[in-house]
């Protein structure tokens, strides 16, 4: 079996042979159609089969061509940053704007390894000023400042 | 003398006092990302769009240009003074740029940047006006197969002038198509890859992909490289030059300007281009090239003029043909789109308050950038003072209200947090993702344009080949790819992109 000397390439290859091949795979439930009348279906056809040339092409050419490997992903950063987000957009509309700025901030600052909790926390209640001065005062933007609860 | 009355126009709206306070605001705001690091103005734009809902579209778009050129001026600044490129676009700023400002030269630095920019900024804007008529009336001409081979000379050109794996790049646009096209089919009414899921079936955001791709992956890359910054205190005597300096500086000015332009217009130009192939250029044909990377003036003077000309000019493609050239102008499709303007050459007859206002108002910005921001440079290189452990979670902040706020739900959110898993994916596999932004913004119109034209050929696929303006686009397309592919070519563009 040949040797993979270009993993960049060659995980990318792969990466797009798999989006091509779902594409065309979630694809088929929609009509073709002809060229002259294109159905739903046609255009996606067209870039899933571009898709799976264009990767095979570059996992097959990362068997010849020499490449660096792929650096390690340090999972912290990418697990918090993404995550306190995303918690910040599930508790928004049900604590407001204040509390939810203090915890995304002081969660998303534990993704440095600079991490110092009572800083943070600090930071997060200015933050929490500002936003609800700029983005809820300021803009008018339709979000509640206070849990529904408080009565705000 | 057309061009005068539009101009005339563009200032008249350009003037009017809301106006000017959100080209105020823009360039305010370009400055400071530019001036960040860690933020460019693809995110800046993604964060601010849900914010000009409720304003005049031709402010919003004022606004959000600001953003883009201040940043160069903004990333120039810290690329003197700290040797830190804000933007992609000052790198080469840094090269010579700081060493003047270690010989003390930094006032002089920031000075010739700001008025070559500056000068490059009034060109442009000139050219801008006096280009788009002409080619907005021809582009009118198109028909759905000139069009259809207009995008993909844009989208090839795109990636043949950025950098990195051509294959790569073009696989990226074709998933940024793809992706473009989930959600309802306006011609059949089926919603497509929605996987069920109802807010899929409105397609995906702009604004999800961009903070995703751009905003979210960032940060976290950012966070994954422990390099410390280093700050080196310049201390900035007077911001003027000497006769010399002027003489030595303008004719780079002037190069700097006039290659900025022109690559500015082409597909894949842009800020970052232009600055590269001016230093490249001012390197190439001064008398004793040994002086490069020690304090040339012309080394600044050139690129920075070349970065604002380019920042300008590539607006001309987008604003009269409506195709983006790089992910910056994606974003203002994104911009003229939710305040309901189709981009593309009837903009200007159906809208000429808000094409002439938007072009008068970048002259305009350029004025309030090297008045404000020559005072305020003590200012600016204090924030840099602010260490990034503070700095990103409050980045984080906003852009997660800003992706809420587009349509209140934290769908938004989650879909946002999965582009950015795939943009640090992507960047872990060296994969850029302008182009897949590129490709998302010119789904929709690629596939409506393809449909119109083997509709109207009865399904003959040589319709490309027959209607002559198709041909040669696409032709042109094909030129490039072979030309990049030819070894010689390749170690060349290899090259350039090192340097």
């Amino acid at each position: 079996m040949a040797a993979i000397r270009h993993p960049k390439d060659f995980w990318s290859g792969v990466l797009f042979i798999a989006i091509g091949v779902s594409t065309i795979v979630a694809g088929s439930k929609y009509t073709l159609g002809t060229a002259a009348r294109m159905g739903p279906g046609y255009f996606p056809r067209i870039l899933g089969i571009l898709l799976i040339a264009l990767g095979a092409i570059l996992a097959l050419r990362a068997l010849r061509l020499q490449g660096a490997g792929i650096p390690a992903w340090k999972w912290r950063p990418t697990l918090v940053v993404l995550g306190s987000v995303v918690l910040f957009g599930a508790i928004v509309q049900l604590v407001g704007v204040a509390i939810s700025t203090v915890v995304l901030i002081v969660a998303a600052s534990a993704a440095s390894h600079e991490f110092r909790p009572l800083e943070s926390l600090i930071a997060g209640v200015l933050l929490a000023a500002l936003a609800v001065g700029v983005f809820v005062v300021g803009l008018k933007l339709q979000l509640p400042i206070w849990p529904t609860f408080f009565g705000g | 003398m057309d061009l005068l009355s539009h101009l005339a126009l563009g200032f008249g709206v350009a003037l009017t006092p809301v106006n000017l306070l959100y080209a105020f605001i823009g360039v305010l705001l370009g400055t400071l990302i530019g001036v960040l690091p860690g933020i460019g103005p693809v995110a800046t734009i993604a964060m601010l769009l849900p914010t000009t809902y409720a304003l005049q579209p031709v402010s919003a778009l004022i606004m959000l240009a600001g953003i883009y050129y201040g940043a160069q001026y903004g990333g120039s600044t810290t690329a003197i003074l700290v040797n830190m490129p804000g933007e992609s676009s000052s790198v080469v700023t840094c090269l010579d740029g700081y060493q003047m400002a270690r010989k003390g030269q930094a006032g002089a630095a920031l000075a010739i940047a700001a008025l070559g920019s500056f000068f490059a900024g009034t060109v442009a804007t000139v050219l801008v006006a006096a280009v788009s008529t002409p080619l907005s009336a021809l582009a009118l001409k198109f028909g759905p197969a000139e069009y259809f081979s207009l995008m993909v000379l844009g989208l090839i050109g795109a990636v043949v002038l950025a950098h990195g794996s051509l294959v790569k790049a073009i696989a990226m646009i074709v998933t940024g198509l793809l992706l473009g096209i989930v959600g309802t089919d306006v011609n059949s009414g089926v919603a497509r890859f929605d996987f069920g899921i109802p807010e899929l079936s409105d397609g995906i955001g702009v604004v999800v992909v961009a903070m995703g791709l751009f905003g979210f992956a960032e940060i976290i890359l950012n966070l994954e490289s422990t390099e410390k910054r280093e700050l080196i205190k310049t201390s900035i005597k007077g911001l003027w030059l000497t006769k010399e300096q002027f003489k030595a500086a303008f004719p780079a000015v002037l190069r700097g300007t006039g290659l900025g332009s022109i690559l500015g217009v082409l597909p894949g130009g842009g800020a970052m281009l232009s600055s590269f192939a001016s230093y490249s250029i001012e390197k190439k044909i001064a008398k004793d090239p040994s002086q490069f990377g020690k304090g040339a003036i012309q080394g600044v003077a050139g690129p920075e003029s070349a970065n604002n000309a380019g920042a300008q000019t590539s607006f001309i493609p987008l604003l009269t043909l409506g195709i983006p050239e790089n992910a910056v102008m994606a974003m203002m499709v994104g911009a003229m789109t939710i305040h309901n303007i189709q981009p593309g050459p009837q903009v200007m007859t159906s809208n000429p308050g808000l094409f002439w206002g938007l072009i008068a108002s970048m002259w305009i910005g350029n004025l309030m950038l090297v008045v404000l921001n020559l005072p305020l440079i003590g200012m600016w290189v204090k924030l840099l003072t602010v260490p990034y452990r503070m700095l990103y979670p409050a980045i984080l902040l906003f852009c997660a209200i800003g992706v809420y706020t587009v349509n209140n739900t934290s769908f938004d959110v989650m879909q946002t947090a999965f582009f950015g898993f795939l943009g640090v994916l992507f960047a872990k596999l060296e994969c850029e993702p302008a182009p897949l932004l590129l490709g998302f913004v010119l789904g929709p119109m690629m596939e409506e344009n393809l449909r119109r034209a083997l509709l109207l050929s009865r399904g003959d696929p040589f319709v490309f080949m027959q209607r002559p303006i198709s041909a040669g686009l696409l032709i042109a397309a094909v030129l490039l790819i072979v030309v990049i592919g030819l070894p010689n070519v390749k170690r060349k563009r290899e090259e350039a992109f090192q340097e």
